[in-house]
């Protein structure tokens, strides 16, 4: 249990776990407005913005990299809204489209940017795979000041947001620009998945928006319980998949806080109360015997 | 050399537009980058038991558990307890996961890296040659990619009438007695395939765009079903060779600029497109808010004659 002591577990621990916080709570309002792999999305288009940032500026400083990939990651956004917006094709093609392409065209850069000297390809790789480990200090703070400042907004335009998840014509009506709530619900994921890019990388980035949140839906039909839980599901993954990672040998810190989070998901999923698939399955066989 | 990248990039670029035809109107696009990433775990399961990179056990594996994933996903969904995109954000990251632990823990020591199988570089492709009998038939992916697409072209074409139904009125198609399930599972076995035989030249992730871009952009450009596969399978080859001379021209990576290309020509059809771009569907949305303002201004007017004839003389009117 020394390791619970050790300052680098502390670090990496306490980024994780902020990550799963704001994470699970995004993520409650991306679930219910099925828009849940947006994640995906924005993450994969994050590449092209990574490399951009790089090549005009030429600095490796994580701030630098990470305003290219929150400008791409909402271009990718726009995109999509614009597509479903105009045309006939669904949510799921138009961002399966708009992601694959950004990250083919960051790829295109990626080689491109490889064949400057002075790059070292380190520091762009390590934000399509992430790297928990190598969380700083310093990376820290930044992960700290934008996670009070998402909850602090989420807090502020709480009702707006309930309101336009739930039943967006409604808040129309009722007078809530649901362009704008829209586009500040948008902004903040992306800055949340951006930050969340260099601990557990791109690929997995969108299972710690959908995780949490869908097994916090299992066990509560109000939000505002739900998006607890769905914070305290995604702290719980994020340091125990943490703790798992430092104490077993060679065991990547990403992946283990997503079997972590998809584990309490599908524990939710069947066994909770009153939406669980084992009470479901009950319920039928009483309903059977009573029937004969 | 460069004749062969380019019709392995024909070849597979093809390949996948036909399919992504379906994907694009079933709406499961996202199920095909669901299935690029879980492609890994077959992959590294597969290797596990045979201890052999080259043998074909891994693609039988691959692409069992690109089926896996698809029966995994719509399981969950259908539970009802979770929404179908929540369902394939769940099951992928996981499977994806297990894969990435399987290999830092287990194969540490190989060259099984999940750069290869995420971005895949098609200028190795040639180096792989087909040789038998000392005779040199050629690269060795020239024959993989072909069979591929020739296997998806043959089902297309036989299945079309089924395809056709079973994309655009499922319960229909169940009715008549068409096995629904089996043309599915038919398709995605050929979706994980496809991605299997591709991913080694463009990346996982690419596939997805090769899939998607295409057919969208099709979609966008007809209503009828057989010129849809025609213009999806010509967009995919026209982006495969623009793709593949940017590529040469600026020294990058080959699958990222056809990929880019894709998404070009796709803008140029959103914007552009004569009946669904968006040019012509603002032009449209305009129309119909001045045939709306017109029609509530006669109605108007034919319910206030008198007030009508006082206030604007100059306005002809029927009533």
């Amino acid at each position: 249990m020394a390791i619970l002591l050790d300052h680098t577990f502390q670090i990496v621990a306490l980024g994780s776990g902020m990550l799963g916080l704001i994470s699970g709570v995004l993520g409650t309002f991306a679930v219910l407005r099925k828009e849940s792999l947006l994640g995906e999305g924005v993450s994969h288009s994050a590449l092209p913005g990574v490399v951009l940032a790089f090549l005009l500026t030429g600095v490796r400083q994580t701030e630098v990299l990470l305003l290219g990939a929150a400008a791409t990651g909402l271009l990718a956004v726009f995109f999509i809204t614009l597509i479903v917006k105009y045309s006939k094709l669904k949510f799921d093609s138009a961002l399966a489209l708009i992601m694959s392409v950004f990250f083919g065209f960051g790829l295109l850069l990626l080689t491109h940017a490889q064949r400057i000297p002075t790059a070292s390809q380190a520091g762009l790789s390590r934000f399509i795979y992430g790297q928990a480990a190598a969380l700083l200090g310093r990376d820290i703070h930044l992960l700290l000041w934008v996670s009070g400042g998402i909850l602090l907004l989420v807090f502020l335009f709480w009702k707006e947001f309930k309101v336009f998840s739930f039943d967006p014509e409604y808040a129309r009506v009722i007078g809530i620009p649901t362009v704008r709530i829209h586009v500040l619900l948008s902004l903040l994921i992306v800055t949340a998945i951006i930050v969340g890019l260099q601990t557990v990388g791109v690929v997995l980035m969108s299972s710690m928006l959908i995780a949490p949140a869908v097994a916090a839906r299992q066990w509560t039909n109000r939000l505002g319980t739900m998006t607890l839980l769905a914070a305290l599901f995604g702290i719980i993954s994020g340091v125990v998949g943490t703790f798992l990672s430092s104490t077993l040998e060679r065991m990547p810190t990403g992946p283990a806080i997503v079997v972590i989070a998809t584990s309490i998901a599908l524990i939710s999923l069947l066994v909770s109360p009153n939406r669980g698939i084992l009470q479901g399955l009950l319920k039928r066989s009483r309903l059977r015997k009573e029937g004969i | 050399m460069a004749l062969e990248i380019q019709i392995i990039a024909v070849f597979i670029a093809v390949a996948c537009a036909v399919l992504g035809v379906f994907l694009v109107l079933r709406r499961m696009s996202m199920m095909s980058d669901s299935i690029t990433h879980t492609i890994l775990l077959g992959i590294v399961l597969a290797f596990w038991v045979t201890r052999d990179l080259g043998s074909p056990l891994l693609i039988v594996g691959a692409s069992l558990m690109g089926v896996l994933t698809v029966w995994l996903t719509e399981t969950l969904a259908k539970t009802k307890r979770i929404a179908a995109d929540s369902a394939i954000g769940l099951v992928f990251p996981l499977l994806f996961s297990v894969a990435i632990i399987i290999i830092s823990r287990h194969m540490g020591h190989l060259h099984l890296h999940t750069d290869t199988v995420l971005l895949g570089e098609l200028a190795f492709a040639p180096f792989d040659r087909l040789i038998i009998n000392g005779v040199d038939f050629g690269a060795r992916f020239l024959y993989t990619s072909g069979v591929m697409l020739a296997i998806n072209l043959l089902f297309v074409s036989v299945f079309y009438k089924e395809l056709k139904l079973v994309s655009f009125d499922p319960t229909l198609a169940t009715v008549l007695g068409f096995s629904v399930h089996l043309l599915h599972y038919g398709l995605m076995t050929l979706v994980s395939l496809t991605t299997v035989v591709a991913f080694e030249a463009v990346g996982a992730i690419l596939v997805v765009a090769f899939m998607v871009g295409p057919a969208a952009a099709a979609y966008l450009l007809t209503k009828k079903l057989l010129w849809m596969l025609l213009l999806s399978a010509g967009i995919g080859a026209l982006s495969a060779i623009l793709g593949f001379q940017v590529a040469i021209h600026f020294d990058v990576s080959i699958a990222g600029s056809m990929a880019s290309v894709i998404g070009a020509i796709f803008m140029l059809v959103f914007i552009f497109s004569p009946s669904e771009g968006l040019i012509s569907s603002l032009i449209k949305k305009n129309q119909r808010k001045k045939a709306f303002s017109e029609r509530l201004r006669q109605l108007h007017l034919s319910k206030y004659p008198a007030e009508n004839q006082l206030k604007s003389k100059k306005i002809p009117s029927k009533a």
